[in-house]
């Protein structure tokens, strides 16, 4: 069948079973947005700037494990469009995105909304392409969405001149695709695990710390499984939060730079350390040198090679599919099981002991509304089961830190770039995903207003999202940091001149209610979620503003160098 | 340490702006990079010599692999390998000069290549150090404009980078 470039798009996105593509229609795409008018199978969703349409398709594939689609124009479109891909790539997220280019006669010559959009998006893409030829639509198409989904997953750009948009060719979409550049190892080397099983096996202090790929791999399950077989205590990044249930005894959190007391120093002094999907981030590990001086052997099970040896030296690495690795080591484990337990109870001794300073703990207040008790709050009222899309700062922290998260995917947060201003359209494409489920986004007057006319697109949608805001009128991670180590000169972090969001929820025909008191955080999260349950609700709740988020390792600093609260400073 | 590394990359537009891009990108060193079309057309060969400790290099054989269209990578400084490079120097021929750069270019088994009343074009290919040696024989004041080609490699006996 003979088809334009632009019914080749739909017709592609159609095969790979699309079902949202998040975009903003301008003078390139003109033939793509004729061509997706003229069918009903995929839903485009209007969003209000480009960079929302990226972090939509990015919390919607967050939230189901699905490739997300957004569709851009030229020029602005594309370059407005970075900031999502780059936040994409950081947190290694699926996304295919268009982008539509000047007619390929006019690359090259400055013309009106051009920019080498593949030259831009180059280091910030897992891969992307410039089709010049209608011919090779189909093809690129089925490689970028087998590219965004397979391996070390991540976003790929396609970008179709508007010229290949309207040239035709005969349509055929291949059903395999196999590319003799690319071939990411699934399972890991046998010999290799057989290895990781003996030197766990006689692990006296053995941890298991994991990061977003168990997530991105489906692996919770496995992972938990094999936890619990061990009898090993877990901690988990960032990007790993709700891999596994955070109500279980072997889980002591999150480590690193707002870590827990309890997972750190379980990190510093393990004498085997299992990584699995996670790469030894500076937030995670704070400084090299300080966390080598502990000796332990590492074993790290990793898709990417290249995350492997990168920041710490590893001892035995595992290269392969986290969950074809995790599902070859229960095999092993269950098929020669061995008691284990009496070597590690010493170990479980002295993590009770330091579990024991219960380092969360914070002081309530009656006037001030701690942004803890908001969060925990949130927890209660959702019964732990809300989808919560998090910005960047203060309130991400305390969110992850508060919100116990049992299972995978309903946590959504900027880990790698940390992007202000991802929080509402990762909800939106959340709760596009799931339109029955509690979805909330937890942000703070900073970032909220980096993407807060998506509140324009979640009326035209009805999404249903709470937004709860921790206002405290600072850039809070800046504020503190200005507090603890530069002098107090808190330069540029006071947030002058906030609208009343009240006003402005209810302006977009939003649901909008303030909160002052500690005494109404429960009830007014209440009527959020039942009276309100089908309406968009911003709550604005004014936290006390000198909270600050512990514990906390300074940059720099290592591991055990941890200030538990305002009493260490 | 000096390492001399060999990859077969897809011959598309862009391709060596993917490999360029991840050496500045991430802050490795390159003292020089050649690339050309193989015998398959549908192939590029980029030979790059850089520089870095173990670790460094282990980064970048795995970085370079990690792109898309990186079909194979080989250090070379791990196997017996021969290093070529191609000079192209333009020198002054007058006088004394005219005699003595012919038999200076017969020592290092150079050709001349062009010849004018006052100039040759020279053309030498060596290793690294070969070149060097050459460059420095002459009488700076001689040399008009050289040209290097940066460094070409391939494994001695039966090891081959071929998909």
């Amino acid at each position: 069948m003979v088809l334009t470039g632009a019914e080749i798009l739909i017709r592609c996105l159609q095969e790979e079973k699309v079902e949202y593509v998040f975009g903003y229609p301008g003078g390139a795409v003109l033939y793509l947005y004729d061509a997706l008018f003229q069918q009903d199978d995929i839903r485009h969703i209007l969003v209000r700037h480009e960079q929302a349409a990226i972090h939509a398709a990015d919390g919607y594939a967050r939230s189901t494990q699905k490739v997300g689609v957004a569709l851009v124009t030229s020029g602005p479109g594309a370059t407005n469009a970075v900031t999502g891909i780059a936040t994409a790539y950081c947190d290694s997220i699926p996304l295919v995105v268009i982008s539509g280019q000047t007619p390929t006669p006019t690359i090259g010559q400055d013309a009106f909304q051009e920019v080498d959009t593949v030259g831009i998006t180059r280091p910030c893409t897992k891969h992307n392409f410039l089709v010049r030829d209608v011919k090779d639509l189909a093809i690129t198409l089925k490689k970028a969405f087998y590219l965004a989904a397979s391996g070390r997953p991540g976003p790929v750009l396609v970008d179709i001149p508007k010229d290949v948009s309207i040239a035709r060719c005969e349509f055929n979409y291949p059903r395999e695709i196999a590319m003799r550049s690319y071939n990411p190892v699934i399972q890991g080397n046998v010999g290799q695990i057989k290895k990781a099983m003996q030197v766990l096996r006689a692990a006296h202090r053995p941890l298991i710390y994991f990061g977003g790929g168990v997530i991105l791999s489906n692996a919770a399950n496995e992972l938990t499984h094999l936890a619990r077989l061990l009898g090993v205590p877990v901690i988990n990044t960032l990007m790993g939060l709700g891999g596994y249930p955070a109500s279980d005894r072997q889980y002591l959190g999150m480590p690193g730079m707002h870590g827990t007391y309890e997972a750190n120093m379980a990190m510093h002094y393990s004498d085997v350390l299992l990584a699995v999907g996670a790469r030894f981030d500076d937030r995670v590990i704070g400084n090299v040198d300080h966390f080598a001086s502990a000796t332990r052997k590492i074993i790290h099970i990793d898709i990417d090679p290249a995350s492997i040896s990168k920041r710490v030296k590893v001892d035995l690495p595992i290269v392969g599919n986290v969950r074809d690795v995790l599902i070859e080591m229960i095999h092993r484990f269950e098929s020669r099981p061995s008691s284990g337990g009496e070597s590690i109870a010493e170990w479980w001794t002295q993590i009770e002991s330091w579990r024991a300073r219960k380092c969360l703990d914070y002081k309530l207040s009656p006037e001030l509304i701690k942004p803890q008790f908001v969060i925990q709050k949130l927890w209660e009222v959702t019964q732990g089961e809300a989808i919560v899309a998090s910005d960047v700062g203060q309130h991400q922290m305390w969110a992850a830190q508060y919100y116990r998260f049992e299972r995978p995917r309903r946590w959504l947060n900027s880990g790698g770039l940390g992007t202000m201003g991802v929080g509402l359209p990762y909800a939106m494409g959340a709760q596009l995903a799931h339109p029955e489920a509690q979805v909330a986004c937890v942000t703070g007057e900073g970032s909220i207003q980096m993407n807060i006319q998506e509140l324009s697109t979640c009326s035209q949608y009805r999404l249903p999202i709470k937004i709860c805001l921790l206002n405290n009128r600072y850039l809070g991670m800046v504020r503190q940091w200005q507090q603890m180590f530069h002098g107090q000169r808190y330069s540029g972090s006071y947030m002058d001149s906030l609208p009343d969001f009240v006003k402005l929820a209810e302006s977009y025909g939003h649901v909008g209610i303030r909160v002052d008191k500690p005494a109404d955080v429960e009830s007014a999260l209440r009527e959020a979620f039942t009276q309100h349950r089908n309406e968009l609700v911003f709550l604005d709740f004014q936290i006390d503003r000198s909270e600050n988020v512990y514990p906390m390792i300074q940059g720099g600093k290592g591991l055990t160098e941890m200030i538990l609260s305002s009493e260490d400073l | 340490m000096r390492h001399v590394i060999s990859l077969l990359i897809e011959n598309e537009s862009g391709a060596l702006s993917r490999v360029s891009g991840l050496f500045s990108a991430r802050g490795y060193n390159i003292e020089s990079l050649t690339a050309a079309p193989t015998e398959d057309a549908s192939l590029s060969r980029i030979t790059i010599v850089t520089a870095g400790s173990d670790d460094i290099i282990e980064q970048i054989t795995k970085q370079l692999n990690k792109l898309v269209d990186v079909v194979k990578v080989l250090d070379l400084s791990e196997t017996a390998h021969i290093e070529r490079e191609l000079l192209l120097a333009k020198v002054c021929a007058t006088g004394p000069a005219r005699e003595e750069m012919k038999r200076l270019g017969d020592i290092f088994r150079a050709r001349i290549i062009d010849v004018t009343e006052a100039t040759y074009v020279i053309e030498l290919t060596g290793n690294q150090a070969k070149l060097d040696a050459f460059i420095g024989a002459i009488d700076p004041a001689l040399i008009l404009e050289t040209v290097r080609s940066g460094i070409c490699g391939i494994a001695r006996g039966d090891r081959v980078l071929k998909v």
